[in-house]
């Protein structure tokens, strides 16, 4: 039975399928309401967790997202039931939080991570295909490092109470969603919740946890990652994990189009700014990011979910990069409607220097870490 | 039983290159250890498109892939 769910999971049908069901989900979660063109955005929900958490002061974007939890956990799930949580570290950490860290401020510069550039997308936003080019070309340029050898080496065993440190973090947020206690004066705080915003708006608590688990789960038992589907086609010519993206961004698409979420355009999108040169730089970085630490926002949730404590600390270089991100103004600004005039958004002075500083700090990692090519 | 490529901890997708440059090699049969479930399938996967023969023989956390030429 389990051999062949196995079989079933990584076989090309198996991928394809998930990706279907992430494209069904998606538009699904935007419908009962999570924020347009969003779907799931691993990079906007960690930020909006951080706001949360207090740890920027965004108002718009504070809400505590039970999808992520949902991603760690049901890949725990998965990773449990098929033998497959292995506690595992020590694989450059340090580089992993900073690759976390500048991943975060590329993704919040387009405002959104790969899923979201696909959700964009398929809602009819063509500056997500601009954001998909800055992602290929980022990992593009991830890719020559790795043909000369880059790597942040091996990873060992360690004990399993350290594997089950981040899933348990998960757990411990998804309880302050569910019973929302408050520790500061007067009732107030620290958990923070938009009133307006992107953050306000979300699928009801138990759907949304509910739709992580199940994805979680799934992605787990595939593999599922928007990175790795990109390097292996360019790397290998395998098209295996790059068959479940399409299938994901085809099926939101249609789903779009049932529930009349597709509205073609490219100034003016929901919750994304037009400026073609930072949504393809801030691509170009985080593609760079997210291919030298092996894979996409999401699959480093997964992974960190079956134990690896590494990617747990790639998404707290990435949780941290959202704080940076909103408390020193580097992230992008949607584009907006004025007394009725559209006003294009971007981003700021201090946000083009941050992505400059990125780049430079992601290129000397990829030149700087190497294995002895044998 | 010589281990080719000994490819326990590393992250994607270097398992499968340095089964690749191996390959590339074409000095037959290959031997890789490994100690992921998604390195492993990687693997496989990559050296069934190659037309080679593989074999897999699991022992505790640790996988040995045998590829072969058919």
């Amino acid at each position: 039975m389990q051999r062949s769910i196995n079989d079933f999971f990584r076989s090309r049908r198996g991928i394809i399928a998930v990706g279907a069901i992430i494209g069904i989900l998606g538009p699904t979660l935007q419908k009962l309401g999570n924020p347009p063109n969003m779907g799931i955005c691993v990079a906007c929900f960690e930020r909006d967790i951080t706001g949360a958490l207090g740890l920027h002061r965004a108002a718009t974007v504070q809400y505590l997202r039970p999808e992520i939890f949902g991603f760690v956990l049901g890949s725990l799930i998965a990773a449990l039931l098929f033998r497959e949580f292995k506690a595992r570290g020590g694989s450059a950490p340090i580089i992993r939080f900073i690759l976390g860290f500048f991943g975060m401020i590329g993704s919040l510069v387009f405002l959104g991570c790969p899923w979201r550039a696909w959700f964009r997308l398929a809602g009819g936003d063509i500056n997500g295909l601009i954001g998909l080019i800055g992602l290929t070309t980022g990992i593009l340029i991830g890719i020559v490092f790795l043909k000369k050898g880059y790597s942040l080496g091996r990873s060992n065993k360690t004990h399993a109470a350290a594997g089950y440190v981040f899933p348990l973090i998960m757990a411990a947020l998804l309880l302050l969603a569910i019973f929302r206690p408050t520790f500061g004066p007067e009732n107030s705080g620290p958990i923070f919740s938009s009133e307006s915003g992107p953050g306000s708006k979300h699928a009801p608590l138990l759907i949304s946890l509910a739709f992580g688990l199940l994805i979680g789960f799934l992605a787990q038992r595939t593999r599922f990652c928007t990175v790795g589907a990109v390097r292996d086609i360019v790397l290998l010519k395998d098209f295996h994990l790059g068959s479940g993206i399409l299938s994901l961004g085809i099926s939101a698409f249609l789903m779009n189009l049932i529930y009349g979420q597709f509205h073609p355009g490219f100034q003016g999108m929901p919750i994304a700014h037009s400026n073609v040169i930072w949504n393809l730089l801030g691509m170009i970085l985080a593609g760079l990011a997210y291919c030298l630490a092996g894979g996409c926002p999401g699959r480093q949730l997964f992974l960190s979910g079956e134990g690896d404590t590494d990617a747990g600390i790639f998404v707290l270089g990435m949780i941290t990069g959202a704080a940076f991100a909103h408390n020193f103004g580097l992230a992008g600004s949607p584009d907006s409607v004025v007394d009725g005039v559209l006003k294009i958004g971007g981003i700021s002075s201090n946000g083009m220097i941050m992505v400059g500083i990125g780049l430079l700090v992601c290129v000397l990692i990829g030149l700087t870490m190497r294995e002895k090519v044998q | 039983m010589e281990i080719t490529v000994d490819a326990r901890g590393l992250s994607c997708p270097q398992p499968v290159l340095l089964v690749a440059k191996e390959i590339e090699k074409g000095v037959f049969p290959i031997i890789v250890k490994v100690d992921g479930a998604t390195a492993c399938e990687n693997i496989r996967r990559f050296a069934l498109t190659r037309k080679l023969k593989v074999s897999i023989t699991e022992s505790g956390d640790e996988s040995i892939i045998t590829i072969q030429k058919e």
